[in-house]
């Protein structure tokens, strides 16, 4: 595999290869010294279009735990100010030998057409409302720690599905192992022709509250009220929220997951992310295990050289 | 000196029949057998048809002359079989007044083929103010339309449909409702979910179109609508017709050609306005070209320079080349008679844009010889360096098609010979 663009990339046996993986980068991230030389003198590159605390914190430690060097790029103190283009910037990446490159932007697709400007492997690390399948890909992983497997688990997506790239990759990839998904929002921020989707739909989040394995909230923005979705986060809070009343009919082992940040007090009341069954901050650590695992699937030379019990 | 077409089959609005035509001092001088002339054009396995006419090309001039210039654009049409063109108005300045018309009819006149424009209907295309229709009118401007916009205000809309009659122009519908389509970069169904990009719904088309016609109805005005995409749309150009309404529709190459699922891709050339549609909508379009609902084939082309249009696809313009490829994909396409396709290319847009009599006419003794030969049978490979175009951003690269222009004459003046540019 070249690039990671999308969950498809994968399928059920490249996020089990992934999951395998991360273990043994788990191990090495416990380690006095948590570090390995798998990927020395490699270099990745960070081409971060849009603001990213973890993912991109998170990509750089992973790489850095492979003894990658990392290049970085901030498009605030870049020549993309001066107006330079994508298509451009990605050239002038590329002339510099980067082995992999790490793409961040708010259109979706850039990562995809960044793939046809580069001779590096590109990795997606979230497109528009397309995809984020290193988010999907850490959440599978946290899911299987937790509770033993991803197949079969009722899992129920509540928020702004429509907006968003984790609910993307996050349904691709729950499906694809082999659990139920159901997406729970009002109608306006569901996609379009969401029928054609993988998943079941309701409206209510108390209808199947009491019958799910996991429930992922996703953010909620405050925009969406001037643009008519809703009457206002208060109306989305009491209707769709994960609030301490709520979280109370769920089953004592379900998971609450998010992807992060939180509006704390909108999508889950802040007493429920305090709860042990919140996974919030396992979700940042699993990150970096998990993307030193796609770093080193995409630029590993050599697959003999990697660890035991890490599959093909 | 005159020119001869020898062998072709020739096809006009009064039927078909093989003979030879004779061209000179812009007029067609005879047809018949065994004719002869000073230069022989080869057309044995040809039609001879009149020259094309599109009525919705974008040439880019004024402003956007690294996209194309009326010059290029002409030698795209030329290549395309056309020698007629209309101009739309969202150049930089927009086409809104009597100096803009008189420059690019003056460019125009430089053109390798018959450049006409259309004017705004408003003022800037800003769809506030009636733009001065009847000073364009009086330079020989015939279709009004803000291309690119629709006129959003109903209230606006009525009033420019009633001076535009007083007038005896038509105004033309870009139909997209601002407040369903905005912030939208493709069709709104099941693969721009999937792609997690803006989607614009089809009832941002439809409801333009059920407005005008309601207008139409109202106030005996003719409307046009501008490359229709979608089976409501079309449905109900139909039946306003059945109902005896002076209704015109066209519709773009691409959208009896090409679906929405093509912007998997995420490649920008496939991003248009009206977007690519599903495949029912595409075989509406289709049915429409079949049994007359929809009276044209333009192009829309809609040149942008590779500088513009390699962005995010989020951010790219909208627009894809049309001229050269037209004919090909209305014979690839189109399971249409030989015959229909011409009448979809010719006379049908003429006689919206005001042309009859000049283009799209019979083939006949002191008719205007304005001319097309195509080989209806070559299979070519649309190759984008190959093109006249000063863009290359065709969605077609790479595709076979069949159907080719061979020779294109202007005014008796033969500016395509054997696909070679004769400037």
């Amino acid at each position: 595999m070249k690039h990671l663009l999308s969950i498809n990339d994968l399928g059920a046996e490249g996020i089990d290869e992934v999951c395998r993986l991360a273990d043994h980068f788990t191990e090495v991230s416990q380690r006095p010294i948590p570090k390995v030389p798998a990927l020395r003198g490699k270099t990745v590159a960070m081409l971060f279009y849009e603001d990213s605390t973890r993912t991109r914190l998170s990509f750089e430690v992973a790489a850095r735990r492979l003894s990658a060097d990392v290049m970085g790029f901030s498009v605030s103190a870049s020549s993309v100010n001066k107006g330079e283009s994508v298509r451009d910037t990605v050239a002038t990446v590329s002339a510099m030998g980067p082995d992999a490159i790490v793409v961040r932007h708010r259109s979706a697709g850039v990562p995809q057409q960044t793939a046809a400007w580069t001779d590096a492997s590109v990795i997606n690390a979230g497109d528009g409302w397309h995809e984020h399948p290193t988010q999907a890909l850490l959440d599978c992983y946290t899911i299987r720690d937790r509770l033993g497997s991803v197949a079969g688990r009722r899992i129920v997506i509540v928020g702004d599905i429509k907006h968003s790239r984790v609910a993307r990759s996050c349904v691709m990839a729950f499906t694809v192992l082999g659990a139920k998904v159901t997406l729970v929002a009002p109608p306006t921020l569901l996609p379009p022709e969401v029928g054609s989707w993988p998943v079941d739909i309701s409206f209510s989040l108390d209808a199947v509250l009491s019958d799910c394995d996991v429930v992922y909230g996703l953010r909620v923005q405050k925009e969406r009220q001037s643009e008519a979705l809703l009457p206002s986060l208060r109306e989305y809070t009491a209707q769709w929220g994960l609030t301490a009343a709520r979280a109370a009919r769920l089953h004592p082992d379900a998971l609450v997951m998010h992807p992060g940040p939180v509006n704390r007090g909108v999508e889950i009341a802040p007493e429920v992310l305090d709860q042990p069954n919140a996974t919030l901050n396992e979700q940042v650590r699993h990150g970096v295990a998990v993307r030193m695992a796609v770093l080193y699937l995409l630029l590993a030379a050599d697959p003999d050289l990697r660890p035991e019990g890490a599959g093909t | 000196m005159s020119t001869v077409i020898k062998g072709g089959l020739v096809i006009d609005q009064t039927g078909e029949r093989n003979g030879d035509v004779v061209v000179e001092d812009g007029r067609v001088v005879a047809v018949g057998p065994d004719l002869s002339g000073d230069e022989v054009l080869d057309a044995s396995g040809c039609v001879v048809a009149p020259g094309f006419v599109d009525i919705h090309a974008h040439l880019r001039q004024p402003g956007a002359e690294e996209a194309e210039t009326i010059e290029t654009g002409s030698w795209a049409a030329v290549r395309g079989g056309y020698s007629a063109v209309v101009a739309m108005p969202n150049t930089n300045p927009p086409i809104d007044c009597a100096a803009v018309v008189q420059e690019v009819l003056a460019l125009g006149r430089l053109a390798p083929c018959d450049v006409y424009t259309s004017g705004a209907i408003t003022v800037g295309r800003k769809g506030e103010q009636l733009a001065p229709m009847a000073e364009m009118a009086a330079l020989g401007v015939r279709l009004f339309t803000d291309d690119g916009r629709g006129v959003q205000e109903a209230g606006l809309m009525r009033r420019a449909m009633e001076y535009a009659a007083g007038l005896g122009v038509v105004l033309a519908q870009h139909c997209e409702v601002d407040s369903l389509a905005a912030g939208g970069h493709m069709h709104e169904g099941e693969w721009s979910s999937r792609l997690g990009i803006p989607g614009v719904p089809a009832e941002a088309e439809e409801l333009m179109v059920m407005r005008d016609i309601a207008l139409s109805r109202f106030t005996g005005a003719p409307i046009h609508f501008q490359h229709l995409s979608t089976r409501g749309s079309i449905a109900m150009v139909r039946a306003a017709r059945e109902a005896g309404l002076e209704v015109t529709a066209e519709a773009a190459t691409h959208h009896f050609t090409l679906t929405d699922e093509a912007c998997a891709s995420y490649d920008p050339v496939f991003k248009v306005n009206p977007p690519l549609r599903p495949a029912d909508d595409r075989d509406a379009v289709r049915e429409g070209l079949a049994d007359g609902a929809v009276d044209a084939i333009a192009t829309d082309h809609a040149p942008h320079s590779p500088d513009t249009k390699e962005m995010p696809f989020d951010q790219a313009p909208p627009g894809m080349l049309g001229l050269e490829t037209a004919l090909a994909l209305a014979l690839t396409e189109l399971n249409l008679p030989l015959a229909e396709v011409v009448g979809l290319l010719t006379w049908q847009p003429a006689a919206i844009a005001g042309l009859k009599g000049v283009h799209g006419a019979p083939i006949a003794p002191d008719g205007p010889a304005n001319l097309c030969v195509f080989d209806p049978n070559e299979t070519w490979t649309v190759d984008p360096d190959a093109l006249a175009s000063r863009s290359r951003n065709t969605p077609y690269a790479g595709r076979q098609v069949r159907g080719r222009v061979r020779h294109t004459i202007v005014g008796g003046r033969p500016v395509l010979v054997d696909q070679e540019m004769r400037p």
